[in-house]
Order: C-alpha cells, then sequence, then structure tokens
C-alpha cells in the first residue's frame, strides 16, 4: 500500500484552518449513534476521550492502571511550550514551528508541525480554564520558564509537577463526562488485539487485569492513545507498567510501524546505583535554565572523585570543564537533549565519569545560587558581600524554582544538592517513532487512530523539552476531535457494531491461546531475566551511539532472546486472577518483537540525524567536527515498516519529507 | 541487610487473609521499598510460589499507585514519600518489617497488599471538575490575572496525588484531606467560584455514601500525606460546605 500522508493543499499557515472548513461533520443527534473507543488516558487519550464525549459520542475508555489519573503523562516535570509570546522576546507560531522541526533535526512532517504550534496556545487557554494552576508572578499573570534548543521563554509550568498537573485536567475533564455516562470508563484493563471488520478497525480485546476475563468490545472507531516503548530498554524514565502492546498488536493488524529507532535519551537522570535497579528517575531538563554541567578536566582528579578521596566543591574553577559551554557557547547548557546527552557520553567514555562506575556528570547550582542569593540581598538591602548569607538567600530562591526536584534528588541518593552537585547521566525517556498516522491522525487501518507518544508524526529524530505534553494535549484536545468526525460522517447510517462475528471470535481465540500458552509453559526463568538481558542488548547496542556491527548482532540477539523467551520463560499462577507475572510476560513478550525491529530501522537508517547517532556518520573537518551527520540526499524520508511476519521480513515504506517553509541545514548550536 | 518481613496475603477479595513471615537477605540501602519487595518477589517466583501482588507504576513518586502500611504508617516511616521513593537505608540490619494494605471500608482488597481505591474516582466523578467544555475559544488565558498566594495555594491543593495514605492513616477512615485538596483547589481560583456550592456538596456527598468516615482533627492525615496537603483545606472545605448548605 503506498503512504498517503493526507497533507491538505495550499500555504502552510492556511492549511489547518481549510481543512477543518472541508472536513464532513456529524450533527449532534446522529453523534449519539456512534461509539468510539479510546485507550490509554494519559494526556492525548484522556484528553480525546473527554472532548469526544462533549461532542456527545458515546466513549469507552481503557485504561491499564487503577485510574486514569495514573497514566504515566502523571510524571511529566518541567513544563509545556505554547507560542503565547507573553514575555514579549519575539516568539510566535512560525518560531515555535521552526523550532520544532530544527530540533527534531529536519524528520518531521512540516504541515503536522505546524498545526501543532498554531493549537498550542488554545491548549494554555483550555487548561487555565479547567482550573489547572500554573506558576504565576507577582502581577497575577502567567510565568514562564526556558527549554532547551531554543532562544525564547514559552514554557508553562506548574513547578515541577506540570505533567501532573495538565494530566489531572484532563482527568477532571473525563470525570465530568463519566459522570454525565457519556464515557464508560474500563480501569485495569489491558487491550491485547484490534478487531477489523471489513478492513476496518471496529473494536479491541481486553484482558480485565483482576478477574482475568477476556473481553469484547466493539465501536465505531478506535483511538490509541497508549504512549511510547522506551521500556523496550528495560531501565528507562518510563513507568513500569509502560508498554508497546497496544501499538504492537496494531501494527500486526496492518498498522504501519514509524522510525522506531528514533529514540530520546535524555541528559538529566539520575544514574544507576546497582543491578538491583528497576527504573531511573528524570531530572527535569529546567534545572539546566540554572544549573552548570561539568566534569572534571583533569583526569586524575575525576579518578579521586571515583575512589571518594577527592570531594567536586574542592575542584577550583580552572580545574573545571563545563564542556557544554565549552562546544556550543551560543546555546550553553540549553542545547538540545540529543547533543547534552552525547556530549555526557562522549565525556564519561573518556575517563572523566564522577560517580562509582565513571558514568555520571555534575550539574551543578552553586553558581545560581550566588546569582539568586546577590539578588535577593540586593533587593532586600542586605550586605550583598556577606558570602553565607547570600548562599541562604539564594537557596532560598532555587528551593522555590526547584524545591520538589531537589527533595527528590536527595531521597533517591542520599545527597544534599543544594551543597554538592548533583551527578546524572543519560537514561532512556521518550520514543519520537510510533505508529504512522496521516494528517488526520489515522494509522495505515482505517478506523484506527494514533495520538500522543503513541504515533510518530511531530517530533522527528528528537524532541525538543516540554513539547511532549503540547503535542498529547494538541492531539486530543484540539486536532482528534475534528478529523475523526470526518471519518465517522459515514457511519452515521451503520447502526451498532455487533461483537459476534467471526472476527471477533477469531482474535479472541488467539488471545486466549497466547495467554494460555504463557501460563502452561512451565520454564525455568522470571519474565524479568528476558526483560533485562533484552534492555541490556538495547543499551549497548542500540544506544546513544550506533555502528552497523552491533546493530546486526543486536538483531541476532535479540531474535535468540525470543526463542529462548517462548522456551524457558515461567509464569507463575493462573489466568483467572490478578497476574501481575503474567501481564509482564505478554507485555515483554512484544518488546522482544519490537525490539528487533528497532535495531533493523536503525541499521537501515545509515545516517545520524537527531536521537540516532551513527558512528559512521559524522562531521570529519571544519567547526562542526565530531558532530552528527545528516545524510539528506538519501534519508529524508520516514520510515514506515508493514509486518510481516517476523520483525526481520518487515517492509520499508518510505514517506518522502518536503520542505518548503525551512531551509534545511546541518542544525548548529554551537 | 538480612531482614524479616511480615506481609498480609490474601488470596482475592473473598478470601481471608494472614499474616506471612519471609526472611529476606541481601538487601542494600540504595534499593527503595518497591526494589526490595522485587527481591522477594523474584525469590518467591524461582521457588514456585506465588509473589506478593502489590500496585505500583511509575517508582518516582507522583503517579499515586503504591499503597503499603509499613510498621503502622502508610508509605513507611520517612516523612513526605510515597513507598516507592522510601529508600531501605532507612531500616537497619535485623529489623522485622510489617506490610499491609491501606485498610479501610472503601478501600476493599483486590489481592494482598492491593485495594480497591476506585471510590475516589467516584468522589471526583460527583464534582471534581469545572464545567468548560474543549473549544479553543475559551478566554485567553492571561485574561483574569489570579493572586500569587491563591495561585500557590491552588496548586499545594492540586498535588495531591489520590494515594489514599490519609484515609489509611486516619482512625476514622476519612477521606476528607482528599476531598478537601480538590475543593480547595477549586475554590481558590475564580474559574471555580460558579460551580462551588454543587462541587462541595455533591463531593461530600459521594464521600458519605463510599463510607468513608468524618474528621476528628486528629492531623494524622497531614503528617502521613506524602505530598504534604495541609490540614488547612479541611478547614477550607468546611467553611465551603457551611456556605453551600446555607444558600442550598
Amino acid at each position: 500500500m503506498a503512504l498517503d500522508s493526507k497533507i491538505p493543499s495550499g500555504p502552510l499557515a492556511d492549511k489547518w484552518t481549510n481543512h477543518k472548513n472541508d472536513i464532513n461533520l456529524v450533527n449532534p443527534a446522529n453523534k449519539r449513534l456512534i461509539d468510539i473507543i479510546v485507550v490509554g488516558t494519559g494526556l492525548a487519550g484522556g484528553s480525546a476521550a473527554a472532548t469526544l464525549a462533549e461532542l456527545g459520542y458515546n466513549v469507552k475508555a481503557f485504561c491499564f492502571q487503577d485510574s486514569p489519573r495514573r497514566a504515566h503523562s502523571i510524571a511529566a516535570q518541567g513544563g509545556i511550550n505554547a507560542a503565547k509570546n507573553y514575555q514579549g522576546d519575539g516568539d510566535s507560531t512560525y518560531r515555535l514551528f521552526y523550532d520544532t522541526v530544527k530540533g527534531g533535526d529536519y524528520r518531521s512532517r512540516e504541515s503536522n508541525v505546524y498545526r501543532l504550534a498554531e493549537v498550542s496556545t488554545n491548549i494554555i487557554d483550555q487548561c487555565v480554564a479547567q482550573g489547572v494552576p500554573f506558576a504565576r508572578d507577582y502581577g497575577g499573570l502567567l510565568d514562564n520558564r526556558s527549554f532547551g534548543g531554543v532562544l525564547v521563554s514559552r514554557t508553562f509550568y506548574a513547578k515541577g509537577q506540570t505533567g501532573q498537573q495538565l494530566l489531572l485536567g484532563a482527568y477532571s475533564a473525563m470525570n465530568r463526562q463519566i459522570g454525565r455516562g457519556k464515557i464508560k470508563m474500563y480501569n485495569r484493563h489491558e487491550m491485547l488485539d484490534v478487531v477489523k471488520l471489513d478492513g476496518k478497525a471496529r473494536g479491541i480485546i481486553t484482558r480485565n487485569l483482576v478477574t482475568g476475563e477476556i473481553e469484547r468490545h466493539s465501536a465505531h472507531a478506535v483511538v490509541l492513545g497508549t504512549g511510547g516503548y522506551g521500556n523496550v530498554f528495560y531501565l528507562s524514565t518510563n513507568a513500569m507498567g509502560s508498554n508497546v502492546t497496544a501499538a504492537w498488536k496494531a501494527h500486526k493488524r496492518g498498522a504501519y510501524f514509524a522510525n522506531p529507532c528514533y529514540t530520546q535519551i535524555h541528559p538529566t537522570c539520575i544514574p544507576v546505583s546497582g543491578d538491583h535497579q528497576s527504573k531511573l528517575t528524570l531530572m527535569s531538563e529546567s534545572l539546566r535554565n540554572d544549573g552548570r554541567i561539568w566534569v572534571p578536566a583533569k583526569k586524575e582528579d575525576a579518578e579521586a572523585i571515583r575512589a571518594g578521596k577527592l570531594k567536586p566543591t574542592a575542584i577550583p574553577e580552572e580545574d573545571r570543564d563545563y564542556y557544554l559551554e565549552r562546544r556550543y557557547p551560543a546555546f550553553g547548557n540549553l542545547v538540545p537533549r540529543d547533543v547534552a546527552s552525547r556530549a555526557a557520553k562522549e565525556r564519561c567514555d573518556a575517563g572523566f565519569g564522577v560517580n562509582k562506575t565513571g558514568e555520571a556528570v555534575y550539574l551543578d547550582f552553586a553558581a545560581a545560587i550566588e546569582r539568586y542569593g546577590k539578588e535577593q540581598a540586593y533587593v532586600t538591602h542586605q550586605d550583598a558581600n556577606d558570602a553565607a548569607l547570600v548562599k541562604k538567600l539564594g537557596q532560598e530562591v532555587v528551593k522555590t524554582k526547584y524545591g520538589n526536584l531537589f527533595q527528590m534528588y536527595n531521597k533517591i541518593v542520599d545527597q544534599d544538592p543544594y551543597n554538592t552537585p548533583m551527578m546524572i547521566y543519560p537514561a532512556v525517556h521518550y520514543t519520537m517513532g510510533g505508529l504512522w498516522v496521516d494528517y488526520n491522525l489515522q494509522t495505515t487501518v482505517e478506523g484506527l487512530y494514533a495520538i500522543g507518544e503513541a504515533n510518530f508524526s511531530d517530533h522527528g529524530a528528537n524532541r525538543l523539552g516540554a513539547s511532549a505534553l503540547m503535542q498529547g494535549l494538541a492531539d486530543g484536545y484540539f486536532v482528534l476531535p475534528y478529523t475523526i468526525g470526518d471519518y465517522l460522517s459515514h457511519d452515521i447510517r451503520t447502526g451498532p457494531i455487533s461483537t459476534d462475528t467471526p472476527e471477533f471470535e477469531e482474535a479472541e481465540q488467539n488471545v486466549r491461546k497466547q495467554v494460555v500458552a504463557l501460563i502452561n509453559n512451565n520454564g525455568t526463568k522470571a519474565v524479568d531475566y528476558f526483560h533485562k538481558k533484552l534492555g541490556k542488548i538495547m543499551w549497548n547496542k542500540c544506544g546513544m551511539s550506533r555502528n552497523a556491527t552491533d546493530l546486526q548482532s543486536a538483531i541476532d540477539e535479540i531474535a535468540a532472546l525470543r526463542e529462548e523467551f517462548y522456551k524457558e520463560v515461567r509464569v507463575p499462577g493462573t489466568e483467572n486472577e490478578f497476574n501481575e507475572e503474567l501481564a509482564k510476560a505478554l507485555r515483554v513478550a512484544d518488546f522482544l518483537e519490537l525490539g528487533e525491529l528497532f535495531a533493523k530501522d536503525a541499521l537501515t537508517r545509515n545516517e545520524s540525524c537527531g536521537g540516532h547517532f551513527r558512528e559512521e556518520s559524522v562531521e570529519l573537518d571544519g567547526p562542526q567536527k565530531g558532530e552528527a551527520l545528516r545524510d539528506d540526499e538519501n534519508f529524508t524520508f520516514v520510515s514506515a515498516w508493514e509486518y510481516k511476519g517476523a520483525p526481520k521480513d518487515a517492509v520499508l515504506h518510505k514517506e518522502e519529507l518536503n520542505y518548503e517553509n525551512i531551509e534545511v541545514k546541518q542544525r548548529s548550536y554551537k | 541487610m538480612k531482614l524479616t518481613l511480615k506481609i498480609w496475603r490474601q488470596k482475592n477479595a473473598q478470601a481471608k487473609g494472614q499474616m506471612v513471615t519471609y526472611p529476606i537477605d541481601g538487601i542494600d540501602g540504595d534499593m527503595s521499598f518497591l526494589e526490595m519487595m522485587d527481591v522477594l518477589n523474584n525469590g518467591l517466583i524461582n521457588k514456585g510460589d506465588d509473589p506478593v501482588v502489590f500496585d505500583h507504576d511509575c517508582r518516582e513518586g507522583i503517579c499515586g499507585s503504591c499503597s503499603m502500611f509499613i510498621n503502622g504508617e502508610a508509605h513507611g516511616p520517612d516523612r513526605l514519600v510515597t513507598t516507592c521513593q522510601l529508600h531501605m537505608r532507612k531500616f537497619k540490619d535485623g529489623d522485622t518489617i510489617t506490610i499491609e494494605p491501606f485498610r479501610a471500608a472503601g478501600f476493599p482488597v483486590i489481592k494482598d497488599l492491593m485495594v480497591d481505591r476506585s471510590s475516589f474516582d467516584r468522589i471526583q466523578h460527583a464534582g471534581g471538575f469545572i464545567s468548560v467544555n474543549t473549544s479553543g475559544n475559551t478566554q485567553d488565558a492571561n485574561a483574569i490575572p489570579i493572586e500569587k498566594a491563591n495561585a500557590d495555594a491552588a496548586f499545594d491543593a492540586a498535588t495531591c496525588i489520590g494515594c489514599g495514605a490519609c484515609v489509611a492513616s486516619c482512625k476514622n477512615s476519612s477521606a476528607m484531606l482528599f476531598v478537601s485538596a480538590k475543593v480547595s483547589q477549586f475554590a481558590l481560583l475564580p474559574q471555580g467560584e460558579i460551580e462551588a456550592t454543587d462541587r462541595v456538596l455533591n463531593m461530600v456527598k459521594q464521600m458519605d455514601e463510599e463510607g468513608f468516615g468524618n474528621c476528628t482533627n486528629t492531623g494524622a492525615c497531614e503528617v502521613e500525606c506524602p505530598k504534604g496537603i495541609s490540614l488547612e483545606n479541611i478547614a477550607r472545605m468546611n467553611r465551603e460546605y457551611m456556605a453551600a448548605t446555607m444558600k442550598g
């Protein structure tokens, strides 16, 4: 099937408005006759479910957590971008669009990104109307902060809990509709297949995680807002339950999977402390507004620190290497995430790492504390030369800005970041890849939509900070509710969809077979054994730096591991009860397929772009020496993979990317 | 570290539960409490036993899933943390640790340490929202300035993670801290004023129907709350409730 991105014609700035004017509508009386399934209740799924229900559709919403409020969007810390230009610093829709395309290393679709920038301002208005308590200044107006990869302050925030506040906003909008009976909510349900009737997505198969019951649910359209697949690395900042299963089952039913290798490795996470580690914790990128990143300039100092013989605060200024400020003077500590992560890895690989394992760099607030302290002393007419007073005042300012993050760091690492620099290291955080969707957010399966992190559309090869929340809410509140109407306008005479069909029967039996096979497998190894092993392969061979030899061996190792999994996995308990090991086994089975496609995609893309860094493709000379080198001539396309059985047989379809409004350049943050 | 764990095991909602003792070894101070539970469960699985079931997800203290009653305290001995952020360095070699589910009539046990907190969702369905449809045409976000002190107080109330520690800690199994946090968030913002009367009446009614007890101001909820939600919110809700009943 040829890919049709269905980008509307006309000038970039008019596309979305014209498209909304052209598409078909469903009248309010007919909306009552139409059912929509929404899987996932994070920012994308939650906002979509609420909005669709407000419009009058009958929504069935599903989440695997015990409440929609616990979806992992809740953990997003730093903020949400919007081109409001409240700071008067020259921001505009075009600039947000431009920064996002550039930040994505010219691998995203212009029309989608422009629409995202266009609706960004509506999101802030909507959320404030819902009662989301964004940070405000003393005049009572909304405050902004700055994030990586941009030169304006356009990030709205609620301390370090922006994701929580936005999700609770969407959850409250859902609650209003659940209370009215317009959303029927299914908590603790995992989607295990998509059902197609006459080629259209018309339902899903779920497993009730408490009772183990396998259920059929039908609807006129199915929306997946099921998040990303970062947990294929085992260790990531994702929640323990975050998984690829819904998206992967959709892929197996005909939805193309786009750019699986585009992964965001976030530069500021708490380093791994030992083998027991079950997940990694992010420290918000907003910390890079005030924190300076450094390692010792002398190798012997780094060695002494690792041996516990030297404290970072004892290293004089001239013996510190603020390597981001050194390498990228224009953006300094606020370079995009992919650049910051690779730079940390480069220093640590060169032997300058600062924790026991040598895989950590410092994020230091001493300078910010002094700067804020002096300012406060001046404002309050106190002695700005009194070092102790300045430190105290400065610490108070930093506490109001980042207090919860500092507390979190202190609880986990048992060190006080007000007095000693934080240690940080990159960790898997977000996946830009996902289900391929057209301009209407429809996958290659008719009637099956993907929104938020689950799709691939807006971030190209690297996502800018504070853009995930923006995209999730843009898709759910302002894009999907329009575009899905165009599709559903053909369904006003369809009537209720029966679940009593051979297709539902086949899908249900498939799920039952898989569940029973896992329970009866009688292997010798727990699910985590395989997940951890897969994670190691992914991190070592498909991580921050990739090459053809490693990627090929990753493909072979993952295929072998998958075989071993089906022979050796042991799932205790039965299928008719709450059985977390069974739920994990079902998820890991899909990660073991996705991981291989991921490596295959990374191998095929023989260029460096954004978060995908191929050692074979770097600038060899000139001012950009050592930086990632794109190959625009051969790789200005989206890789969309079609399922054909084993991941190795997946077929590549290319969506060529055309840049008509932006000049494609080497990304420079120097 | 070597520890003795005494854990509540209960096959399902109908079954009778009991405390079961498990010795455990090789626990590192840098492990989180849940990572310690992972070690226990891996051992149980390898022996062919059923692992201990508990709710958990984000493991960074924000989703509100984890819900263990550890040595008589919701989320254990540390302050301002959830169980997932409680670290084993808070315990000593040789300690005995008692682990129970959050117990309350409104939180029936599903299995082992996992309870059903959907009563919290139902309270939110009753009024935990501002009735505004998605349009993209609501007024500009800066059209109504909000005094910083009120905005900050609304934010502090809004940081509730809905874990239920307040209920588990209360001798009356009262959900007043949870409900008042949402009522306060909206009461402190101009956007919330329009529906203030119905909101507080409906949410309190649902709270009572779910079987949660009343508040007798012992303050245990505030001490155990992992997010430091203040008791002042309960006072504010009482004022809101009083005003609403007089209006109604």
